[in-house]
């Protein structure tokens, strides 16, 4: 029977809030489990999920250093979206968009999915025409995409600054209807406890320090509390995969950690109702149910593992936010934070099994993470069940780069803080 | 962040273009050794702490400067010209 229901709701109500359970459990490690996970934010917590409930394996621990959903999952902008050019990016990121659809009703656990689309902005012409073009892909895959006019972006965001004295006039976008936002905590706390209840152990304030090894296999882990062993162990530490590859021994990746920045603001009434993103630099914007306007922009542009980021890149996004919406230049800046990208040198994720045997692998989201948690733990699950990549993620290994096999959506080439 | 350019001195960051890992080898323009361009083009030093990483004082100077840097605290150990940039296999 559903855990969260409107009777739970009210039966908890008149007595008093007491007879809730914790939405998960906090056991000590056992001494060996048949995966490892490392990593307890959203695509680590996806992964427990869908290995117990897709593939029957739970006993499988998830090895997290701080607390629950610390890391990206909590500090992204929420936005979810589908709208890539190339088909083996489309493919994988309308798979995850299909399991957000059912994401609530599949976890009982509202993560407030709202499907309030994502219009990209085009500036020139030659803008609008690489957005017909890219939408035509999309469309082509099954997935939807529709190319407006100026007139019907002011009807749908009032606020925007269409005029021909823009700084960077809007000549048109690109929509995707079916794209949209998550309350993204909801989405870590959901599958932690879709997967605690399925016997999964989630294990908080674990560090990985170390790798346990039979020759070249990787058959466990040290951490702060303890040794575990495992059959398998899986990697899904996002921005710090450079520095625990180098637990493992392998000191050169096609990735760089870098620190990319997010706002909110005071809560306002509606005036963005949509995501929202700007086609002459690199800005993004929704408003939150609570009323505050979330946006980001581009990464600060040298490696960090700092996790907070400097006052320049603060300038240039308001500066971002001031071109498309002057009206916002009173608003205040409620608070703002940062997040550690693993950026690729193609700017798609790499899903693998290896590279050492019994080690497999996920990672290299770089801006893209939050949207992908429930396709890439759906399949890196599979991954790690079955020994072989499913169809969705079988581009996405990590030996591409060195067969000319690579996916640069935006065809930045070989320069991650550009993708 | 301040980086102390050896020719102008301490200057905010954004008048630097970053040009990341500074361990690249760039193969010879004549190499055939695929695994060697691979490593170049692709492979990068990624470490959570001390990093040895090529500016550019591209607002200012124009020197391409070889920087160490901490990756966790922002702290700049020592700022030095990079003599050529990346570094480059010994010609033999």
């Amino acid at each position: 029977m559903a855990e969260y229901s409107a009777f739970s709701l009210l039966k908890n109500a008149l007595t008093g809030n007491k007879d809730w359970k914790p939405a998960w459990r906090k056991p000590d490690p056992k001494a060996s489990y048949d995966v490892i996970v490392i990593g307890g934010g959203g695509h680590g917590l996806s992964t427990a999920y869908y290995l117990a409930k897709e593939h029957g394996i739970t006993n499988v621990a998830v090895l997290e250093k701080g607390w629950l959903g610390s890391g990206n999952v909590g500090r992204n902008t929420t936005a979810v979206r589908s709208n890539y050019l190339l088909p083996q990016n489309t493919r994988f990121y309308e798979h995850s968009m299909k399991l957000w659809e059912n994401l609530s009703h599949d976890l009982n656990y509202n993560v407030m999915f709202s499907q309030r689309g994502c219009l990209n902005l085009a500036h020139t012409p030659a803008q609008l025409d690489d957005y017909a073009r890219r939408g035509n892909a999309m469309r082509h895959l099954g997935v939807d995409a529709e190319l407006w006019g100026v007139g019907r972006i002011k009807r749908l965001v009032p606020a925007l600054d269409v005029s021909g004295s823009a700084r960077f006039p809007v000549l048109g976008g690109l929509m995707q209807p079916r794209a949209g936002t998550a309350r993204h905590d909801a989405v870590a706390w959901g599958y932690a406890r879709g997967a605690d209840r399925r016997g999964v152990d989630i294990i908080e304030n674990c560090e990985v320090t170390g790798f346990l090894r039979d020759g070249d296999r990787i058959t466990g882990v040290t951490t702060t509390r303890g040794e575990i062993r495992a059959r398998k162990v899986a990697l899904a530490v996002a921005g710090s995969t450079g520095h625990v590859m180098q637990l493992a021994g392998i000191s050169h990746m096609p990735i760089e950690s870098h620190v990319l920045q997010a706002f909110v603001s005071e809560s306002l009434k509606p005036i963005v109702d949509t995501v929202l993103t700007f086609g002459m630099g690199h800005f993004y914007i929704s408003q939150s149910d609570k009323g505050g306007l979330v946006y980001g922009g581009d990464l600060d542009g040298y490696n960090s593992y700092a996790q907070r980021g400097s006052l320049p890149i603060v300038d240039e996004v308001m500066s971002e936010m001031l071109a498309l919406f002057p009206g916002l230049a009173r608003v205040r800046m409620l608070r703002s934070w940062g997040g550690l990208c693993d950026m690729t040198m193609d700017g798609s994720p790499i899903i693998t099994t290896g590279p050492l045997p019994g080690m497999y692998l996920n990672c290299g989201w770089c801006y893209g993470g939050f949207k992908a948690t429930p396709a890439s733990g759906w399949c890196f699950a599979y991954t790690i069940a079955k020994d072989e990549p499913h169809e969705f993620n079988a581009p996405f290994t990590l030996d591409r780069f060195y067969r000319g096999l690579i996916i640069d959506d935006k065809g930045q080439g070989a320069n991650p803080r550009l993708h | 962040m301040l980086i102390t350019c050896p020719y102008c001195g301490p200057r905010d960051v954004i008048e630097f273009t970053y040009q990341g890992d500074g361990n690249r080898e760039r193969p010879q323009p004549a190499s055939q050794n695929l695994d060697a361009w691979n490593a170049y083009v692709y492979d990068r030093l990624n470490p959570a702490g001390d990093h040895n990483e090529i500016w550019q004082h591209s607002g200012g100077c124009r020197s391409h400067l070889r920087v160490v840097r901490n990756t966790v605290t922002h702290e700049i150990l020592s700022t030095s010209f990079a003599r050529g940039g990346h570094k480059t296999e010994s010609r033999s």
